[in-house]
């Protein structure tokens, strides 16, 4: 059969196609107009300033024991700024796992939101995009200046002398969780020094009940980096040296890391499967329910273990135990940051919500919400923690915490140490022997994939 | 059913001029030329903005040091030249050898996989030739895996390859007594296992489906005929139904090497952004090296060596296929 198409409207539909697409590659090369926001062009106005009747976006990072757990938390504070200022909040819970790519996408495409969370440790790197908003000394004077904030969390806003791109939210500190009821079981005290804490988690460690000393999780990249800073540290080692060089297979960080690998290797004292935990959600389910005696985590982990069962009265918090003639470091100084796109059109807006959210009393709700430290000056942890267990808290951000190395080049080592550490964790698991050659050789392959600059 | 485009219209001689004295446009369009390019347009300009445009961006991006610091502004990145492809193909040094590790890794994985796919396709099509009692549900059966959103099925095997309570293990180690230790599936060296029975699982009912329509477009004529020769089932299989396949197997191989060759959603689902070192396949390895590290310049160095790989994959298969064709025109 043949059809005979009439001529008219083969040569419609041909131009109505063609400009169809040319309709829509237009609309896919449009771009938004976005006024760049300066350091000097941004001031916080009063309530009801310029910025009310604006709406904009607010990715919050997942601080909580889930996502619905930070909506919970940070919706009524939002209405409650919402109502004072007359600006709309939109608010989108990122997990941590999505936020680094997620906020470079945003960096890459000028598309993203207004106000954003970052995890402390990428302040500098995100910094040296310069998609940031740049608070110097002026634009601090909006917020009470930099002594707003306690020293200790200032220095992770960003390099030292450049005006910091994001601002100190919530503070967080390393320390070692023991289960009391299985301590006290054994006839145990909480370990003071690294063999101390072998020794007692050799003795609680029972392989056939499923029963192990430690829980760790060893297949999360940001926390082995983690790790492997804080153990290096004890050690005397540092993974950037004073020219901000990577210096990775140093010999305290290689005995940094072979300490928390043979954990899992030659001390036996881990659960093998903990292994394969890649988002640290095995590990705290571990220690919540028995099946591990110590766990080693930051101070939000009394939410996360209220979540899995277990409150705070159940277990006791220490400083994580050096070797005995290590350096006493149990911590750096972890948290989260707030930062301002640097080309958001709500500027006026913007900074009115991170002075709404750095404001003491929001400081002081939010804190205590999320089980962190209010970086803050003057504030002190007022989370639900018997009152030792915040005496702790202070005690390792005060006198065992190091600042990690404000580097822009901090997010390719926790991608490549992170990385090379977890997968020695799975070699040790497997059954593989790993020894100071393997863990010096893995440390020396992700130097070498560092960025030269 | 032919559609049969208008006839040439009746050109106007040049320069002839209409009965209000002026050129008449519409006649000075040669319409009958021009509606194939107009329709064609749209394709062209869609594959510009989805294919084009990002590949050369990205072989633009291989000659500079992209890395967050100039991220928000590509243009002010220092020229790199042939560095970051230096880097790469250096097999001395850690990164250059782990690329190679990576590309031998990807090459037996995509071979292992595209060959027991065809393998599983090719066997079950001919046993589901012959009628019988169930037939169309087997077939249905068989394609889901193929029908099933790529990460829910992959996510899936993802809980059964758990170590302490996954089904495979539970299975291999409780029910049949296979194993005395629990196995890891996916860390360690069993994790190219892992990656390769999903990768199948996902690829044969498209080798199904493809040699099934194939099977059924032979004529039973040639099967009689054979048989009537004295031909047993076996050659039937080698001289008819293989041989008449062979252009369709052809572009069906081809499909399935690049399609696994370049898979990154079974090995990113199953294992995250760190494999396991047995199954570092290449799309993660470069996704490692781009977007883990933000050194983008390296990553896309990365990837234009794949996409030439694939390129020579390609243009060697056209050489061959042009054979086939000539045989069996």
């Amino acid at each position: 059969m043949k059809i005979r198409t009439p001529r008219s409207t083969v040569r419609g539909l041909a131009v109505t196609a063609s400009a169809v697409a040319l309709l829509a590659l237009a609309a896919c090369s449009g771009s938004s107009d976005n006024g760049a926001a300066s350091s000097s062009a941004g001031s916080v106005s009063g309530s009801g300033g310029s910025g009310a009747g604006a709406t904009i976006t607010y990715w919050a990072s997942n601080q909580g024991s889930s996502l619905d757990n930070d909506k919970k938390v940070l919706q009524p504070e939002i209405d409650k700024f919402t109502q004072q200022t007359g600006i709309k909040v939109n608010l989108e819970v990122v997990p941590w796992s999505d936020l680094t790519n997620n906020t470079l996408s945003a960096a890459v495409s000028g598309q993203g939101p207004d106000v954003l969370n970052i995890g402390n440790t990428n302040a500098a790197t995100f910094q040296s995009t310069g998609a940031f908003y740049p608070f110097d000394d002026a634009a601090l004077q909006q917020f009470g200046g930099k002594q707003h904030w306690v020293d200790s969390a200032f220095a992770t806003a960003g390099v030292a002398g450049q005006p910091v791109t994001s601002l100190p939210l919530y503070s967080q500190v390393y320390a070692l969780y023991y289960n009391k009821k299985m301590f006290a079981a054994a006839g145990l005290q909480p370990p003071k020094t690294w063999a101390e804490l072998v020794s007692a988690a050799q003795k609680l460690t029972d392989a056939s009940k499923g029963v192990y000393g430690v829980a760790i999780p060893g297949g999360t990249v940001n926390v082995s980096m983690h790790y492997s800073f804080i153990f290096g540290s004890q050690n005397g080692g540092a993974p950037f040296d004073a020219k901000g060089q990577p210096t990775f297979t140093s010999d305290g960080m290689v005995e940094g890391v072979q300490q928390y690998v043979d954990l899992m290797g030659k001390d036996k004292v881990v659960n093998p499967s903990l292994a394969q935990d890649s988002d640290n959600s095995q590990a705290p389910a571990a220690f919540a329910q028995g099946k591990a005696a110590m766990y080693m985590t930051q101070t939000s982990g009394i939410n996360v273990l209220r979540q899995n069962g277990m409150d705070p009265d159940a277990y006791g918090i220490v400083p994580i135990p050096a070797p005995a003639d290590g350096t006493k470091i149990s911590s750096f100084v972890a948290g989260t940051n707030i930062s301002v796109f640097k080309n958001t059109k709500n500027l006026d807006a913007s900074l009115q919500f991170v002075k709404f959210m750095t404001s003491d009393a929001e400081q002081a709700i939010l804190n205590k919400s999320y089980t962190t430290i209010p970086p803050v000056a003057g504030l002190k942890a007022s989370f639900d923690a018997a009152p030792e267990q915040l005496s702790v808290w202070s005690d390792i951000l005060n006198n065992y915490s190091k600042p990690l190395p404000l580097v822009s080049s901090v997010q390719a080592f926790q991608a490549n140490v992170g990385g090379a550490v977890v997968r020695l964790i799975a070699q040790a698991a497997t059954g593989n022997q790993v020894d100071s050659d393997t863990v010096k050789s893995a440390l020396s392959d992700a130097q070498q994939k560092m960025p030269t600059s | 059913m032919t559609v049969t485009l208008p006839d040439q219209p009746a050109k106007t001689p040049a320069g002839q001029l209409d009965d209000a004295g002026k050129p008449p446009w519409r006649d000075r369009i040669n319409w009958a030329r021009l509606t194939p390019y107009l329709l064609i347009v749209p394709a062209v300009l869609m594959e510009l903005l989805v294919h084009v445009i990002p590949m050369v961006v990205g072989i633009f991006i291989s000659f500079i040091k992209l890395t967050q610091v100039y991220i928000t502004n590509w243009s002010s990145a220092p020229w790199a030249g042939l560095d970051n492809y230096g880097v790469a193909l250096r097999f001395g040094n850690s990164q250059g050898k782990a690329l190679l590790q990576s590309f031998g890794l990807s090459l037996a994985f995509a071979v292992l996989c595209v060959g027991i796919s065809f393998l599983f396709g090719m066997a079950t099509s001919l046993v589901l030739q012959r009628k019988f009692r169930g037939r169309g549900l087997l077939r249905t059966l068989f394609l889901i895996p193929y029908a099933l959103p790529a990460y829910a099925g992959i996510i899936t095997w993802k809980f059964m390859f758990q170590r302490d309570n996954g089904l495979i293990n539970e299975l291999l180690t409780n029910d049949l007594h296979l194993t005395g230790d629990r196995p890891f599936w996916l860390i360690g060296g069993n994790a190219f296992v892992a990656v390769l029975v999903v990768s199948i699982w996902q690829q044969w009912p498209f080798a199904f489906l493809m040699t099934m329509a194939g099977m059924q477009s032979i004529p039973d004529d040639l099967y009689e005929a054979a048989a009537i020769d004295g031909a047993s089932v076996w050659q039937q299989i080698r001289y008819i139904t293989l041989g008449i396949m062979t252009p369709i197997n052809s572009v069906l191989l081809l499909l399935l090497f690049l399609w696994t060759f370049r898979e990154f959603n079974t090995p990113f689902v199953l294992f995250g952004a760190v494999p396991p070192k047995s199954a570092d396949l290449l799309t993660v390895h470069i996704y490692n090296s781009s977007f883990i590290t933000w050194n983008f310049g390296f990553g896309s160095a990365m990837s234009v060596l794949l996409m030439l790989f694939l390129i020579v994959v390609s243009a060697l298969w056209a050489l061959w296929n042009r054979r086939v064709n000539r045989r069996y025109a």
